[in-house]
């Protein structure tokens, strides 16, 4: 296999992983405001990795193009997207749990 | 937004199915827009449903029963992908022998959409204008000049929209005459294009959105899409040819055809982008 | 190429699990979070299907696809946002009269 299939073959794997990682913390987290950070991770993390991985074996210069709009893109509407349900969340009085209830340090 | 969910399923099913402008229109129009409009439309009404008057088993079994007997009646048809189906027999094998050759786009569907059928098109596209015309008789009357609180300023939503309102339109340009070749066509740039507006208009404000846009530029560039359609096919009569004969249009055959879905094509872009914004904005403006 | 199949069953794993989250999740952010996960997760799967099909042409549905995305959950967002808007001012009004 070549250096470049390699590349392309692990950054699709820990794309995958990453991915499945953060759907797992999206079930497991407690509340919405923390389960806005495993879904930024399979947003930006697995996205990322993912298309990075397509785009070195992608054939013909149109598809890498292609693929690295819709990675710039993804880039530029993922965050914004969840900033503007983060705050709208805030706005409505969702209130983040805190650790102070725990008794944490 | 489960629609959304279903109509991008559906999207992907179609993909696979390799049915690609299809999977382009769902993702589009069924995802997009259309969750768009449903949204606007609930914005009109009370947060919860109303109960109904009878209970829910009645209408439950009307909907399981008319499902089954649609799913009884597809069984009769053929198989997917199936060589000896009728469909696959006549008319199907002479488009594709033939398209190359009589209209030379590497893209089938759109010169079976604009060229061979063209005149469904034209039909398709005088209901998308009709239903527009309906929608805004019907609600889009009375403009209330009422005084609505200033929407909060979301700084975030604001630069990032404008970075990405103009490559939206770009793409959908690109969609649009892109689409002999790639998948695409007229609908599908035209709901991008509509979906760029549309995005304007909600991180903006629906005030700000309409006073860039007035009512009579949308109605006319709907109107100007239609007829664009309609005289193409008029030039057609003018030059010696039936009505949307394409071939008489160009210089050879091959290239009157490229002309003929060239401009219609763009009409049909014009039609989709101004009926879907307008409808938006008729379903934005009736609310509060 | 066969990482690219994984990445597909990867990538349709992820989808399942928002979607679990989507009719779970107690408030409507949950939801809403996890319709705009299922979304990216499904431009992801048109540009994997994209290469194992070998057409590149199908990444311009990608494209849109983000795009609408995008759009859908910020239009949800401003809706929720007006109904809200709209329940406090009717709040105020009974309280002020």
């Amino acid at each position: 296999m070549s250096l470049l299939s390699l590349l392309a073959g692990l950054c699709l794997l820990v794309g995958s992983v990453a991915g499945i990682l953060g759907a797992i913390g999206l079930l497991r987290f407690p509340d919405f405001y923390t389960r806005l950070h495993p879904a930024g991770v399979t947003d930006t993390l697995c996205a990322g990795l993912i298309l990075i991985g397509l785009m070195l074996l992608a054939g013909g210069a149109m598809a890498v193009i292609k693929l690295a709009l819709i990675l710039f893109f993804l880039m530029f509407t993922t965050p914004t997207a969840t900033h503007a349900l983060a705050r709208a969340a805030l706005n409505a009085g969702d209130v983040p749990l805190s650790g102070a209830e725990e008794g944490g340090p | 937004m489960l629609f959304g969910i279903y109509s991008l399923l559906s999207a992907t099913a179609f993909l696979v199915m390799a049915a690609v402008d299809v999977a382009f229109t769902e993702a589009a129009v069924g995802a997009g827009v259309s969750s768009l409009l449903v949204l606007a439309t609930l914005a009109q009404t009370d947060r919860w449903e109303q109960s109904a008057p009878s209970g829910r088993a009645p209408r439950l079994l009307l909907v399981a029963v008319t499902g089954a007997a649609l799913v009884w009646g597809t069984m009769d048809a053929p198989a997917f992908g199936d060589p000896d189906a009728p469909s696959q027999q006549h008319v199907a094998p002479r488009y594709i022998d033939r398209s190359p050759a009589e209209i030379g786009i590497p893209n089938m569907v759109t010169s079976v959409l604009a060229s061979y059928r063209g005149y469904d098109t034209l039909g398709e596209v005088a209901v998308i204008f009709t239903a527009g015309l309906g929608a805004v008789m019907l609600i889009g009357r009375r403009r209330r000049h009422r005084i609505s609180p200033p929407p909060p300023d979301h700084p975030v939503l604001r630069v990032t929209s404008k970075i990405l309102i103009p490559p939206i339109m770009l793409f959908g340009l690109y969609v649009l005459f892109h689409g002999e070749i790639s998948p695409g066509g007229g609908f599908q740039a035209g709901v991008i294009f509509a979906a760029a507006l549309i995005l304007y208009a909600l991180v903006f404000g629906v005030e700000r959105a309409r006073s860039m846009l007035p009512a009579g530029l949308l109605r006319g560039v709907a109107v100007a899409g239609l007829l664009l359609f309609g005289l193409v096919g008029l030039s057609s009569i003018a030059l010696d040819g039936a009505y949307l004969e394409y071939r008489v249009l160009g210089d050879s055959p091959v290239a009157g055809q490229q002309l003929g879905i060239m401009l219609i094509e763009l009409g049909v872009g014009m039609l989709v982008a101004a009926v879907m914004t307008k409808l938006f904005f008729v379903f934005a403006e009736r609310g509060a | 190429m066969n990482a690219v199949v994984a990445a597909a069953f990867a990538i349709l794993l992820v989808m399942a699990l928002a979607l679990i989250r989507a009719v779970l999740g107690p408030s409507l952010y949950d939801r809403v979070l996890a319709v705009n996960v299922f979304g990216t997760k499904t431009v992801l799967m048109i540009c994997v299907i994209a290469q194992l099909a070998g057409r590149p042409s199908y990444l311009d549905i990608a494209l849109v696809y983000a795009l609408i995305n995008f759009i859908s959950v910020i239009a949800l967002l401003k809706f929720f946002e007006r109904s809200d808007l709209q329940q406090r001012s009717a709040k105020s009004a009974e309280k002020s009269s």
